[in-house]
């Protein structure tokens, strides 16, 4: 699948969700199934600024992709991560580079992505695109 | 006149609005106070009416402008009973109100001085008296929590000495809702010959201080807690301390006399009032008190702390919920947190629910460490409040708690 239908998909899973309580419940539960991450690279370094929640995001390169790894202390922010490792883990750094974000305000979390929002989910997106292109960098040398 | 809480509401256009698709519960009033039509009308009525630059024109419009600010003034010094209107400085809150005293304060330090802060400050309100220290050499001591988000007075009296020379509290914590005993704390730091500046922006919208029976050097707050505009606020002090700062900011009005040797500063209160103040907000300003007066504090406070009680009663019936600021005696504000559920999530629900509320540190960062919890979820309630937005509240929360446990 291309990184545009993957976010299609997301499109498609949140659209089946009316009621705002229903959407915020398939979250929470994505947050809840949210791989745990490596008690060890819950460090400061990994920690992302301009989140009321804690929010630690790892990146690792792996055959060419970038493999995102990530929680929160906050369940409601781990759920919205879950949504962005679903659509950004496991591509290669260029796609991620190049990935339009459209699809968070189609799946009606923007909210979320209102830059004066606390939970840094803007800075979240910029992280992830950072180590991207990171590694995209690497990748070329 | 009796004490009607929808008639009240009646005045506020805001509280008649839907947020994600219900009726607007707002509790995030230690935040900021919405503000009543006859504030809202003082501001266009000035603005329509009679705008004009205060203080120097001759022409009618100035005259009328300078008439409505300085009559604002003083409404401002009766409702908090001081001796002269020159001794009411308007600011532009309660943060430009502190970093005038502490800059004037830099003249009168030495080194080992100390100022003494209490452990329930908003952590920006910190920040200007450790930047002071660092100029000064001054020492900056804390005055100890307790548990139940109390002052401890007996450490207040160990850490006071002959080298204190400013003591910093707040009237009421905003992260807790603690009133602070300031009568005993302001006689304590006077027997040592300390100043006492009073942060009352929490204070005012829940009491009416009578600052002369107080007998504070300085009292600051905010009008915007008031239901009055953002970005205006008083300074109050002790004409004798007032003459002894020197001036804050350099500009137009707060001169006497200037040629390019020296400059003669104005009388007070016009020697901290730099530069064209903000006219409309004054005016506002004491729209805002005439209108809390003539509801009454007595009511309001009757009103707030029903409010408080029953809020208290039923959000501890919910399991695993606890309260953090439980002093004795408190204003209408609710602090807590649900075990294991973080508050960021739980603000998100309630604000699907169109219930506002605070979430996070409320710049308190000390008292969250304290506690050892990243921050909590804050109600804090208004006169215009009431019992059923409170059982919104309580269901919002129990909501909430089954979506996220």
């Amino acid at each position: 699948m291309t990184i545009n239908e993957v976010q299609q998909d997301l499109i498609d899973e949140f659209s089946l969700f009316d009621d705002w309580m229903d959407k915020y419940e398939h979250l929470i539960g994505l947050g809840k199934s949210l791989p745990l991450i490596d008690p060890s690279l819950k460090t400061d370094d990994r920690l992302i600024k301009g989140c009321q929640s804690k929010v630690w995001l790892h990146a690792e390169l792996e055959d060419g992709k970038v493999v995102f790894t990530a929680d929160s202390d906050a369940i409601i922010t781990k759920g919205i991560i879950a949504v962005l490792i679903t659509a950004f883990s496991n591509r290669p750094p260029e796609e991620i580079v190049e990935a339009d974000t459209s699809f968070i305000d189609e799946i009606g979390l923007k909210e979320h992505l209102s830059p004066t929002r606390a939970n840094g989910l803007v800075s979240m997106v910029k992280q992830m695109k950072l180590y991207a292109l990171a590694f995209k960098a690497q990748l070329k040398k | 006149m009796a004490f009607n809480v929808s008639d009240i509401r009646k005045d506020f256009p805001i509280l008649q609005r839907e947020v994600n698709g219900k009726p607007l519960v707002y509790l995030d009033n230690a935040a900021t106070t919405q503000k009543p039509r006859q504030v809202i009308n003082s501001i266009v009525d000035y603005y329509s009416g009679y705008n004009a630059n205060i203080h120097r024109g001759v022409h009618t419009l100035s005259q009328e402008a300078t008439d409505a600010y300085e009559a604002a003034r003083g409404i401002i010094q009766q409702h908090f009973n001081v001796e002269k209107p020159s001794e009411v400085i308007f600011t532009s809150g309660t943060t430009h109100s502190i970093n005038l005293v502490a800059n004037g304060f830099e003249s009168i330090l030495q080194t080992g001085d100390e100022i003494v802060v209490s452990a329930l400050e908003h952590h920006s309100n910190i920040v200007p008296w450790q930047m002071l220290c660092e100029r000064t050499g001054a020492i900056l001591k804390v005055i100890p929590m307790n548990e139940e988000g109390e002052l401890v007075l007996p450490e207040f009296k160990n850490i006071l000495s002959a080298r204190t020379k400013l003591v910093f509290v707040n009237h009421i914590s905003n992260a807790l809702g603690t009133i602070n005993p300031i009568e005993e704390i302001i006689a304590m730091a006077h027997e040592k010959g300390a100043a006492v500046l009073i942060d009352g922006a929490q204070a005012c919208c829940h009491l009416k201080p009578d600052l002369q029976k107080l007998d504070v050097d300085f009292y600051t707050t905010s009008a915007h807690k008031m239901c009055g505009p953002t970005g205006v606020g008083i300074l109050y002090g002790k004409e004798a301390w007032l003459q002894k700062l020197p001036p804050y900011q350099g500009g137009g009005e707060m001169i006497s006399e200037v040629t390019f040797e020296k400059t003669t500063y104005a009388e007070l209160p016009h020697k901290f009032e730099a530069g064209t103040p903000n006219i409309a907000g004054g005016i506002a300003f004491g729209a805002a008190i005439d209108y809390l007066n003539a509801i009454g504090f007595e009511q309001i406070e009757k009103h707030e702390n029903e409010l408080l009680f029953y809020a208290t009663k039923e959000l501890l019936k919910i399991d695993g919920l606890r309260i953090y600021g439980t002093a004795a005696r408190k204003t209408s504000v609710i602090s807590f947190n649900l075990s294991g559920i973080h508050p960021y999530d739980v603000g998100t629900i309630l604000d699907k629910m169109g219930i506002a509320v605070r979430t996070g540190h409320h710049c308190a960062q000390p008292i969250m460490d304290y506690y050892k919890i990243p921050g909590t979820v804050r109600a804090s309630f208004a006169f215009y409040n009431t019992l059923e937005e409170v059982n919104r509240l309580v269901d919002g929360v129990k909501k909430a708690k089954l979506m996220l446990s």
